[in-house]
């Protein structure tokens, strides 16, 4: 076998425990260097769907017996052991069901998770159940993995499951797809059966954007292609099933360039070491780069990337370690730090693809918590733009979000979120939905690219349609406002910037300094919809006081007296009705 | 470094367990490790060094002593604990130890479930503890392969495997209400062939039955039993040498050696190896036991 460049690890192999051990050079030698390279390992996590009838229980039981098969003769090899032999008779169903209810019903109703190894890598199966009202398994379950195995029964052709399960595989950002077309023996081993399948799903999939889709023809039942390649399928020069899983390239999946590190927690042991500890999500980490903190925007450099084996040269996902800075910054779990050459989108309104997990419906005047890296924050649905049709993906209006749908929806949340659109990130593009009076996981979310245009926005459908203080008021989260900030200069800033936290558009105008000019300044801002604070000290500041009043309205003037905390402000502002009160 | 940026299969492992760690331990008030001195638990306890150095594991670990463990097993833990600085709480039955509870008067369900469940729920309710770390894998058994990592619990500890939440990426949701409480799986992606890897890649100290080694043992059919805490001789039966090694450990009535030659990891990997090998026929149609550890979780273990 030919072995490939050794992946990365910092620790030598060690030394073995060896109590009483009785030496005998040759053997030990041998199985040391296999233990070795069994380290050298990649892990690659596939997810595969499928109901009762189309062969998935077959396929994976297949998967896993027979390259045990052939992993064990590798072992065999060197611990000259008798040679395997290859399964006979076994069903392989039982191999691959669970729970007790699952198996007195003889269905698979949840994610199940299963392991097996080549001599080339580690695998993990995220198996799950292929019918649509198990649409959420199937989102659990691609979640994490770089591939995905679409069955489609060569007798029937590419049916409505396949395609959605096609469709589930491209929302979750699974890189890698391999069309199975199992039950090849059924059909003759027939060359164009297969190819009219290749064709149909490939046309269906063109809007998918499926960057690496391959078709493979197996029989999963007496094991043609799956580990070892068919001599009854001479037509087909492509690989086996188990040869593509070995070596699919799911290295270059992953986003090296743009650096995201959300922080977990602080690590403080003592006053000599302050260590931001955390999975880097994306990017590289190099000591001496310089990095931004978010939500501050402060910038420093890493000092050092501790680990308990040591400082690293670099770190990179899916590492988990403890980052130093240069300078003592006020950092906390749900801050990141960033490329500042390429930050993230800061920002409280999501455009997202749901998944809705839960029983009940999606809600749009409730309140949900979104948890987003590891920030969590209170949210709420503010708009269903579409549904889509998970068998034919037409988008359909849509008034709520029933269980196993899946929609394209519109996020308001209470804080900024640091996001990235999830097709380039699928750390910092991620997000679940928590029902907080329930403790439910009740949605999966994606947040789309911020670039795709959405036709249709505005109510009118009219694109001259002048923009209203009420769609600004949608898109702000607040009502424009006139603040009357006798405490000063001060006062009006730790406002603005409390505002300015919570996404709000903000801008403190200083009355004295401004004079005759507020009032045209202040009416300018006020049509934009922002939140204008003016700063007042004294009595001078008075008869500007009375013409801000007039120009704001009533509704939307607010005078705020000295010296409150700045949550008062803030409440104050929800009691008013200017801020968006229900977060 | 020529090695491209990539982890091999243990270090992704590490790293994710490490995240796992680190989330519960600021999402929760009072977590807790369960320690069960075992190989899984040795890999856990490194792993929450790793994830919290150069600070100390922020979180007590706690054993289910239930006065049938081996005394290696007891001087390992002692030992272990107190060179890595880690807090130990040991828990008791003494209640059911008192009136005599042991495997031979009671069989192994009852005792079990008086020893170790009720036991740990009481130890978890004592302490007050709202997460609990667990060694357990998914590839243990088929029951487990369906479980979350964030197990939830309700107020007696019961797991409800119909009614799991959906766990997508690495987010995890902590939300539980008053007496609620999660097991926590880190391990839960690991198979034991990557235990033993990582045990032999980092040099964990391990409890030396593990290792193969000359030791009086009552052999009664084809089992090994250890001659330790009084186990009752049946009529002509004589403790012999035996060459063997303990492939898990637990308590001495229930833990049956294995004659074996693996005096070190690599052979023990490599027994094992062979081992799965032989005995994958069997563990196809044994169903049984397996419903068995389903019932025994609803219930309230691990």
């Amino acid at each position: 076998m030919d072995t490939p460049a050794p992946l990365w690890d910092w620790r030598p192999a060690a030394v073995s425990q060896t109590p009483g051990a009785t030496p005998s050079p040759d053997r030990e030698a041998a199985l040391e260097s296999f233990l070795h390279q069994e380290r050298d390992k990649e892990l690659l996590r596939f997810s595969t769907a499928g109901s009762v009838d189309d062969g998935k229980s077959t396929l994976i039981g297949r998967l896993l017996f027979d390259s045990k098969g052939v992993y064990e003769d590798q072992l065999a090899s060197i611990a000259q052991a008798r040679s395997s032999q290859t399964a006979g008779g076994v069903d392989f169903a039982l191999l691959t069901d669970g729970l007790r209810a699952e198996r007195e019903q003889g269905i698979t109703i949840d994610v199940a998770y299963r392991y097996f190894e080549t001599p080339r890598r580690k695998f993990i199966i995220a198996d799950t159940p292929g019918h649509e009202q198990y649409t959420r398994n199937m989102a659990t379950g691609a979640s994490t993995a770089n591939l995905a195995i679409v069955l489609v029964d060569a007798r029937n052709g590419v049916l409505p499951q396949s395609r959605r399960h096609a469709f589930i595989a491209s929302l979750l950002g699974i890189p890698h797809i391999v069309a199975a077309v199992n039950k090849m023996d059924l059909v003759d081993w027939r060359q164009d059966v297969f190819e009219a399948i290749r064709q149909e799903f490939t046309r269906f999939a063109a809007p998918l954007g499926l960057h690496d889709l391959i078709f493979i023809p197996i029989s999963a039942l007496l094991g043609d292609n799956v580990v070892l390649r068919s001599t009854r399928m001479p037509w087909f020069h492509g690989e086996s099933l188990l040869s593509h899983l070995e070596t699919a390239p799911i290295a270059a999946d992953r986003n090296l360039a743009e650096m995201r590190f959300p922080v977990q927690c602080v690590i403080r042991p003592d006053q000599n070491f302050r260590g931001y500890a955390g999975q880097v999500a994306s990017g590289i980490l190099t000591p001496g780069e310089t990095v931004m903190v978010l939500p501050s925007g402060r910038t420093s450099r890493i000092k050092s990337i501790a680990t308990y084996d040591g400082d690293l040269p670099c770190a990179f996902a899916p590492l988990s370690v403890a980052v130093c800075l240069d300078d003592e910054l006020d950092i906390s779990r749900g801050d990141m730090l960033v490329d500042p050459a390429c930050p993230p989108l800061l920002t409280r309104t999501l455009d997202a693809r749901l998944v809705w997990m839960s029983h009940t419906p999606l809600d749009l005047k409730r309140d949900y918590l979104i948890k987003h890296t590891t920030q969590e924050v209170r949210v709420r649905v503010r708009a269903i733009r579409y549904r889509f049709d998970v068998n034919t993906l037409a988008q359909e209006p849509a008034t709520e979000l029933r269980l196993n749908e899946i929609g394209a929806v519109v996020v308001e949340t209470r804080k900024p979120l640091f996001v990235d659109p999830y097709r380039r990130n699928r750390v910092t593009g991620a997000f679940i939905l928590i029902d907080p009076l329930s403790n439910e996981t009740i949605a999966a979310g994606m947040i789309s690219d911020p670039r795709t245009r959405h036709p249709g926005r505005t109510a009118t459908g009219d694109p001259s349609a002048p923009v209203t203080a009420a769609e600004r008021a949608e898109r702000h989260g607040h009502t424009a406002a006139l603040v009357w900030m006798a405490a000063g200069w001060d006062a009006a800033s730790r406002l603005e910037r409390a505002l300015f936290e919570r996404g709000a558009i903000t801008q403190v105008l200083d009355a004295a300094a401004a004079g005759e000019h507020l009032a045209p300044i202040a009416a300018a801002a006020l049509t934009a919809g922002q939140i204008v604070i003016v700063a007042a000290e004294g009595k001078a500041s008075l008869p500007l006081q009375s013409a801000a009043r007039d120009l704001a309205g009533p509704d939307r003037f607010l005078e705020l007296p000295a010296a409150q905390p700045d949550d008062a402000y803030l409440d104050e502002l929800e009691r008013r009705g200017i801020l968006a009160s229900e977060f | 470094m020529s090695s491209p940026l990539v982890l091999n299969h243990l270090r992704a492992l590490e790293a994710e367990s490490i995240h796992i760690l680190r989330e519960v331990t600021a999402e929760f008030q009072r977590p807790v490790m369960l320690y069960s001195i075992g190989k899984d638990s040795s890999v856990m306890v490194r792993l929450a060094q790793k994830a919290f150095y150069p600070g100390k594991i922020p979180f007590p670990l706690l054993h289910v002593d239930t006065t049938y463990k081996f005394r290696e097993m007891v001087e390992f833990r002692d030992r272990f604990c107190a060179a890595i600085g880690a807090r130990l709480i040991v828990h008791t039955n003494r209640e059911a130890v008192a009136q005599g509870a042991s495997p031979f008067r009671l069989g192994t369900e009852k005792c079990c479930g008086l020893l170790k469940t009720r036991a740990l729920l009481d130890a978890l309710a004592d302490g007050g503890y709202d997460a609990a770390f667990g060694g357990a894998r998914r590839d243990e058994e088929k029951s487990r392969a369906k479980e979350r990592v964030y197990s939830f619990r309700d107020s007696f500890g019961q797991w409800d495997p119909k009614n799991q939440r959906p766990e997508l990426w690495n987010l995890f949701n902590s939300h539980t209400d008053k007496g609620e409480s999660i097991r926590v799986f880190p391990l839960s992606n690991w198979t034991e062939m990557d235990v033993w890897q990582y045990i032999h890649l980092e040099n964990i100290p391990i409890v030396p039955l593990y290792f193969a080694r000359p030791r009086r043992m009552v052999v009664r059919g084809d089992s090994l039993i250890p001659v330790e805490h009084e186990i009752p001789l049946l009529p002509g039966e004589e403790p012999e040498i035996v060459m063997c090694r303990m492939r898990s450990l637990g308590c001495t009535p229930c833990t049956g050696a294995i004659r074996s030659q693996a005096d070190t990891l690599p052979k023990i990997i490599q027994e094992m190896m062979l081992f799965r090998r032989s005995e994958r026929e069997n563990r196809v149609i044994d169903h049984d036991r397996e419903g068995s550890m389903e019932l025994k979780k609803r219930e309230g273990y691990f």
